[in-house]
């Protein structure tokens, strides 16, 4: 009987140190990615990609769990992580604005789409407002090279778009008005 | 599943079909042009009409003509209906009976219809890609179960080898000679590959095939699979592209369910099982050797070939690396035979080749045409040329490719013209340029790009390509002299013949292709000569 007992909160203790110390329910989803995967150090831009997804960004606390969990060198996690685009390593705002600057969307004037949004918002690309209201960000192509150009606002994208329509959009969000 | 069950479901599916079909784009182009409501008031519209014994709507995947959408067609009644709002729904099914549309009405005799030739793309826009039946029902998945069971892998490499496939990734390597390698390596663990990770600025073909087609990928890894002798294949995406994935899971789902893949495919020995893997935004995965480093999860950094991947691939194994497209023409290779296939194109470029038709021009959207039809022909008759104005040059390629200038226009679109004007195939985005265009500007965008996208293993491309970006910013500020114009192409030189894989190789090309057929745009900018602060020696 004793035995038992002592089997099963060896097992809780095992469990309690493998689980991150702030109970955050956000570990848990990870857990859930990384136990699907089996573990397997492959997986670890899965891994990444679903951390993202549940943080919003990649902060240090994530990456040390992750390298912990796939039996990985935090240097390999930081490495790879650093290494795409779509990974950031900073909080992004609460709503996004990318701008794509593929070539279409760049011969139809989307230069002239994210200056006047960066003017307006007093932000460059890839950063976020003071006030951690908006990302504005630009990406290399979105593949809707027919409507050119295309701006994702939230995840929708939106197509054919001028410096006032984007602005129009932001102002929405109630950014930079007092601009 | 036999042959038997099969034959079924596709005459289930099609006997289950209604008449008339209103088919309306669902993909990346047209959703953002509001087509998800059009779809919704179509259906409405045919339920208060009381059509729904007779007429059906169906999401379909992209019908081409992405700058004029959301498109809406009309089968068989051969109407197609342009830029769609959600209020014009009910007069286009009233239309079906004789009634007027209020939406305008697309010529589908245009040249931009009439002119194409549609392989890859001949259930795009025709199709639901959401539904496996619609894709059995059109002949979907009896070339898998001819090769299985009536061809032996040898054949089916023959088959590929006799069309005369080239890899439609861009540098188009013969396709049949790839696969006979991976198929005579010593049996064991081998993968096929297929990448979808589109990075090129001004291409969405692959994207388009994958959102609208996703079960023609798949069949063509699965026969693929079968004739090299892999079990396990892994489609690479971009996650810049959530529709074409979301479309992907679920046709894997729904052929995994019938027993099309996952083990003992139609009651045989083979077994084949397609993983997705999504790419995280690095345009340098795209290479093969890259691409293979981003599935084991690491950084996308190129390694030097030989070994190719054929021989020596993801975690050791022999590997088959195909594009999108490439994948999706070989249902059809197998279907009509590598004969019939050989005789569209020109000699050394066979069958059709899927453009992006984007940048200053009227008709934007997707192509299909056969290889060996002239740039002007798309431009000017596909395009419909630049609404005012004329065509000052033609980007092909990518950033790996070249700008042609309108002087050469007439000439044929294959692999080998497109090389020997310094552009190249690329996987076929085409960008329009006119006159307000300025086309140092276009280099340095491209060098921008390259600059940015190096992963920076090798030094030639890491360095070099920032050097370049910088030469070329100073000449457009006017800052630069003759030395810097000969540095600059002194460093194309340089990064081109002594990069480690393909994105340096082909990193200068922009800047070598507008060198050499503008080069007046480049002296305008330069300033005269001041003995570069050399002071003349007197003897």
């Amino acid at each position: 009987m004793e035995s038992t007992g002592i089997k099963t909160k060896q097992k809780a203790d095992r469990q309690a140190a493998s689980e991150h110390p702030s109970g955050d329910k956000r570990f848990k989803v990870l857990d859930i990615t990384m136990k699907r995967a089996q573990y397997r150090q492959d997986a670890l831009i899965e891994v990444l990609h679903k951390a993202q997804e549940s943080f919003g960004f990649l902060e240090e606390d994530v990456l040390l769990y992750v390298a912990r969990k796939l039996k990985l060198p935090l240097s390999r996690v930081f490495g790879v992580a650093t290494f795409y685009h779509l990974f950031s390593l900073k909080p992004s705002g609460a709503h996004s604005c990318v701008v794509c600057l593929g070539t279409a969307c760049y011969v139809k004037g989307s230069g002239a789409v994210l200056s006047a949004l960066e003017n307006h918002t007093g932000i460059h690309q890839g950063e976020t407002t003071a006030d951690g209201q908006m990302s504005l960000m630009t990406a290399r192509c979105l593949g809707a090279c027919g409507i050119a150009p295309a701006v994702v606002f939230d995840g929708t994208v939106a197509g054919k778009q001028t410096a006032e329509e984007a602005i129009d959009k932001i102002k929405q969000w109630g950014i930079g008005n007092e601009a | 599943m036999d042959i038997t069950e099969l034959l079924e479901i596709a005459e289930k599916e099609r006997s289950h079909q209604k008449p008339i079909r209103v088919h309306c784009c669902t993909s990346t182009g047209c959703r953002a042009a509001n087509s998800l409501s059009v779809k919704k008031n179509l259906e409405g519209a045919v339920k208060d009409v009381g059509l729904s014994d007779r007429v059906q709507v169906v999401g379909v995947g992209c019908m081409g003509f992405c700058g004029n959408g959301p498109l809406v067609e009309i089968d068989p009644q051969e109407k197609l209906y342009e830029r769609v709002t959600p209020n014009d729904a009910a007069s286009i099914i009233e239309a079906i009976n004789g009634g007027i549309a209020t939406a305008p009405e697309g010529d589908l005799k245009h040249p931009f219809f009439a002119r194409q030739l549609r392989i890859v793309r001949e259930n795009s826009g025709k199709i639901d890609p959401e539904s496996i039946d619609e894709y059995i029902a059109v002949g979907g998945y009896q070339p898998l179960y001819k090769v299985i069971h009536d061809m032996t892998p040898a054949e089916v490499v023959d088959e590929i080898t006799r069309s005369g496939l080239r890899g439609r990734g861009g540098a188009g390597y013969p396709t049949g000679l790839k696969w006979a390698t991976v198929a005579k390596m010593p049996p064991g663990q081998k993968y096929i590959v297929c990448n979808g990770d589109e990075g090129d600025p001004g291409a969405f073909m692959d994207r388009s095939v994958l959102e609208s087609d996703p079960h023609k990928v798949l069949e063509g890894m699965a026969i693929a699979g079968y004739a090299v002798g892999a079990s396990e294949g892994y489609i690479y995406v971009r996650a810049e592209y959530p529709l074409a994935i979301e479309r992907l899971e679920t046709a894997i789902k729904q052929a995994k369910k019938l027993g099309i893949l996952g083990s003992q495919i139609f009651y045989s020995a083979f077994d084949f099982k397609i993983n997705i893997r999504i790419g995280a935004g690095a345009f340098v995965c795209g290479e093969e050797t890259a691409l293979i480093s981003s599935i084991e999860g690491g950084r996308g950094n190129p390694r030097p070939r030989p070994p190719y991947p054929a021989q020596e691939g993801l975690w050791g194994c022999p590997t088959l690396i195909n594009n999108v497209e490439t994948f999706a023409n070989i249902a059809a290779i197998v279907r009509e035979g590598g004969d019939w296939y050989a005789s569209i194109g020109t000699e050394k470029s066979k069958g059709t080749k899927v453009f992006a038709l984007t940048g200053k021009i009227r008709n934007n959207g997707l192509i299909e045409v056969p290889m060996g039809i002239t740039l002007r022909e798309i431009v000017a008759e596909m395009g419909g040329g630049i609404p005012d104005g004329e065509v000052k040059a033609v980007q092909t390629g990518g950033p790996s490719g070249g700008c042609i200038p309108a002087s050469l226009l007439d000439t044929p679109v294959d692999y080998e013209s497109l090389s020997n004007l310094g552009s190249m195939m690329g996987s076929g985005g085409m960008v329009v340029m006119d006159k307000e265009t300025s086309m140092v500007e276009v280099a340095r965008f491209y060098m921008e790009f390259c600059r940015g996208e190096t992963c920076g293993k090798c030094i030639p491309c890491r360095a070099g390509t920032v050097q370049m970006y910088h030469t070329l910013t100073k000449i457009l500020k006017g800052e630069a002299n003759q030395t810097d114009l000969e540095r600059l192409q002194a460093l194309c030189d340089m990064v081109k013949h002594t990069s480690l894989c393909g994105l340096g190789q082909s990193a200068p090309n922009p800047v070598i292709s507008t060198l050499r057929y503008f080069p007046e745009e480049y002296t305008t900018l330069i300033k005269p000569d001041v003995l570069n602060g050399k002071v003349a020696v007197s003897h």
